[in-house]
Parts: structure tokens; sequence; C-alpha cells
């Protein structure tokens, strides 16, 4: 089951209007992502890592979350220098290995690291009712948040729902093979799935429905940005200024 | 006996499911405030159908239904009428559909245009007169079987219903959760339908109780409701002896 280990502390971040580190982490993710030059890129990876530390999380976790997703960056390292051609950095036995695609595979690392960083630090450390309350304030529409906090409250009753079913294949002796059977029974079990979600959907708008609601959102939640808030929303926009300087000096003198 | 007119009326109600089986049959029913109704009979009866129309979540096919003594036929009327009416779901997770008890709690509130302090006083006395204090940011999927029903009854509780119609309120909950609800209910101060299997529960709970048989809501002056002993399986419901 799905936990929020980092929503609840004490740390400064934790206590910053929840809607001041949406906007910087949107804003921050965004530049990262278009930046192309290695002393921005590096300076991101160590600006979100400050912003870690000041979020005070335990080191393991986060290590925990950063390998999964380098996981899939070490998947790019091994197709990308191989495939991405251009001039010809050196060669392993038969294969060559292409200069832009190191560099392409390095900027792609320090950027998703860059970006998991400030995201873990600014948006994990909010629970997520407050992240759906937070982006309604910050006018997303009623629907979206709606849409975002319902998946959250559903897929684990989905999954239950799943594994209900799969513990009622495993009861009466099914054994997954390559045959049709079983394709047949799994997709049994997806289309009861999907009738099981249909149906429960209206119920729970049936169940909306008899407590007024109007397809409006309400939230308990209530934000007030105090005056640090507004200083470190001042210091991580000038952070931000820096990066696309950084990135706008490099670019012209590469020209 | 009561000069006021009935909360619920339903005159010549019909309904069937889109199968095309017909599951209430030319049903007539008054009830009253003040009342306390139980209401026991099989599997497909259609006594949950009854609670949906009720609420205006199902259409009759034909027949009508007068509302606190107004006739509601369009989802305007319906919505008008509900906040007065709370209905407890037969499941908790169809209720429950907030992530934390709090936010679950103040929706009804807050959707009657409630605002936020208000919201948030009457979920503190919700909660503490259900004896659920610091459950507050609980979080609702993460609750046990027995702490979702008392949260729902919660969410129903707080809009001040004048009202409740109660769908199997204890089925799967352990023996304390029982009498815990069983004597929240006894002690509600407010009229009430219950849906139950559960004989012992509605004679605590309720002054009569009716039935539903071939579509039609049925109350047997003669039929003194009374626990006793069958050998044969229909001993849980209402039935003559021939």
């Amino acid at each position: 089951m799905l936990q929020e280990p980092f929503a609840v502390g004490t740390s400064m971040v934790h206590r910053i209007d929840p809607r001041i580190r949406i906007a910087a982490a949107t804003v921050y993710s965004v530049i990262v992502a278009v930046s192309r030059h290695f002393p921005t890129l590096v300076t991101a990876v160590g600006v979100s890592l400050v912003l870690i530390m000041l979020a005070k999380l335990p080191p393991r976790e986060v290590i925990k979350r950063v390998i999964i997703v380098n996981m899939f960056i070490l998947l790019l390292w091994l197709v990308l220098p191989l495939t991405f051609q251009g001039p010809v950095a050196f060669t392993v036995g038969p294969l060559n290995v292409y200069h832009p695609g190191i560099v392409m595979s390095a900027q792609i690392t320090l950027k998703s690291n860059a970006i998991l960083l400030v995201l873990l630090a600014l948006i994990t450390t909010m629970a997520f009712s407050t992240f759906g309350a937070a982006l309604n304030r910050m006018r997303v529409p009623d629907k979206l948040v709606h849409l975002l906090l319902m998946t959250y409250r559903y897929v684990f009753v989905m999954e239950q729902e799943y594994q209900r079913l799969i513990r009622a294949l495993q009861i009466r002796g099914f054994r997954p093979g390559t045959n049709i059977h079983t394709y047949k029974t799994y997709a049994y079990v997806v289309g009861m799935l999907f009738v099981r979600s249909a149906l429960r959907a209206d119920r729970v708008y049936n169940a909306m429905l008899c407590r007024g609601f109007k397809r409006k959102f309400y939230s308990l939640h209530e934000f007030s940005t105090g005056k640090t808030e507004w200083l470190f929303g001042a210091a991580i926009g000038a952070v931000m200024l820096v990066l696309a300087y950084l990135e706008w000096m490099n670019g012209s003198a590469l020209k | 006996m009561n000069s006021e007119p009935p909360i619920i009326n339903l005159k010549n109600v019909d309904f069937k499911y889109p199968s095309g089986q017909t599951v209430l049959n030319q049903l007539n029913f008054k009830f009253f405030r003040g009342d306390r109704i139980g209401l026991i009979a099989p599997n497909g009866s259609g006594k949950t159908t009854l609670f949906h129309l009720i609420m205006g979540l199902n259409k009759p096919v034909s027949g009508q239904i007068e509302l606190f003594g107004q006739p509601v036929t369009t989802a305007k009327h319906f919505e008008a009428v509900r906040r007065r009416i709370g209905l407890l779901f037969q499941d908790p997770d169809d209720q429950l559909f907030s992530p934390s008890v709090k936010e679950d709690v103040a929706f009804g509130p807050l959707n009657l245009g409630k605002s936020i302090e208000e919201a948030q006083e009457i979920v503190r006395r919700t909660l503490a007169y259900l004896g659920l204090e610091g459950f507050e940011d609980r979080i609702t999927f993460k609750l046990s079987g027995g702490e979702k029903r008392l949260v729902s009854l919660a969410t129903i509780l707080a809009m001040e219903p004048e009202v409740l119609l109660l769908d199997e309120p204890l089925t799967g909950l352990d023996f304390d959760t029982r009498s815990k609800i069983e004597e929240i209910i006894s002690n509600l101060d407010i009229s009430y339908i219950i849906i139950s299997h559960d004989i012992d529960f509605l004679l605590s709970t309720t002054t009569q109780i009716y039935t539903l048989k071939d579509g039609k809501i049925l109350f047997d002056d003669k039929l003194q409701v009374h626990v006793h002993q069958h050998v044969h399986p229909h001993g849980r419901y209402p039935h003559e002896h021939e």
C-alpha cells in the first residue's frame, strides 16, 4: 500500500506554503528540462541536493527512489551512445561509441536527477490531499482536482478488488501458463475489473449526490503565505534566474 | 394521530430493472416524522432500490414520490430535499471518497454552504459524538471495517438530516462495533428506516417492522413480531403461520 513517508515533517521546507512549493518546483523543472549545458545542469543537481537537505528527508529513502529512476537511465546509457550517430568517441571491439550519444545520456541523467530531487524535496513533502487542495487554489479546474484525488483514493480499492479476483482464481487451482485458457482468464479478470470500477464509480457518484455535491471542489485546507515563505520564493526565483543566466551565457559562448 | 403530511409518501410506485424484471409493483408507503421503521426482507426484494428511489438515485417507472409534503420529480427537486435525508450506503468504501476523515465529514457541510470554520466545528462535534476523537487526519482507506462504518455515519450526521435511511448498517461488523452502532442509532433523535437481516437489532432500534413481498411493502398487524426458533430456514423473515 502506498505510503507518504515524506509528507510529515517539521523542516523549513515542510512549513512553506504548498502553493509556493508547487509553483517553484514546476518552473524549476521546466528550466532544467530545457537546459542543455553542463554548468547549468550540474548547478541544478547541486541546488536540488541543497533543497533535499533543507527538507531533512531520510537519506536512505531518498537514495532508494533515486536508484529506481536511474535504473531506467542506465538503459539509455546502454542504447544512446551506440545509436545516436555523430563523431565517434571511441570503439569497443566492433562497436562504435558516438560522442553526441554520450553527451545526450549525460544530459538526461543530470536533468532527471535534478528534477526528481526537487520534486522529492518540494512536492512529496506535502500530503496528497494538500497537493490537490493547493492545485485547486492555484486555479487548476475542479474537475482535474477531483480526478486526481479520486484516483488516489480508489486506486487501492481497485487493487484490493484485483487481489480478490486473483485469489478467487488461485483457490480454484488456476495456474497461469502459455495457453488460451490463461489469456482468456486474464481477459475476464481485466473485464471484471472494468465492470466493477464502473459500478463503483456510479455508487460513489450517488453517494456524493446524496451529500449535496454540486461539482464544486471544497477543501478544509487554508493556505497562508508569510514573510519567510515569500523570502523562500524569492530565493528560489533568484536561483532559477542564475540557472537561466548560466544557460544563456554558455549558449552564446558556444555559438 | 399525525396532522402533518408524511415525510416520505410513495404512491403506486413501479420499478423495473433495465432487464425488465419487476422489483417494486404498485408500492404504497407513508413515513411520518418520529417513525422508526425496520425493513427486513430477502435479498433482491428491492429494499436498496426503495432507498435509492427516495433519494432520487433511481427513477420509478410510474407512480409518485412526495417528500416533506411536496411531489418530487426532477433532479432539481431531489437536490433540494436530499440534504434533509441521510442515506448510509451498504459499502463504506462508496461513501468515503475523500483522502482524510476530516475532509470526508466536512464534504456535506461545505456543499451546504458552510464556511470552513463552521465545517471544522461540525467535524469536531460529530466525531466527538461518535467517539471518534483524534480520527480527523486518518486516511479513509486505511481505516478498519468498523471504523469505516462509524465514519460513514459521521459523514451523514454532519449534514444534520431529518431522516436517516440505513442500508444494512451492521453487516460485516464484529460484536463490539455492532453494539456500539446499535447504541448510537437508538439514541438518535431522528426518524429513520433501517434495512437489516438482523431481527434482534431491528426489535431493539425500531418500533415497526415491515417486509417487502412481491414488490409491495407489507405491515401485517396480525403479525406480532417476535423471535422464535424454526426448523425451516424462512424464520428470519416475517411470515405467517397457516
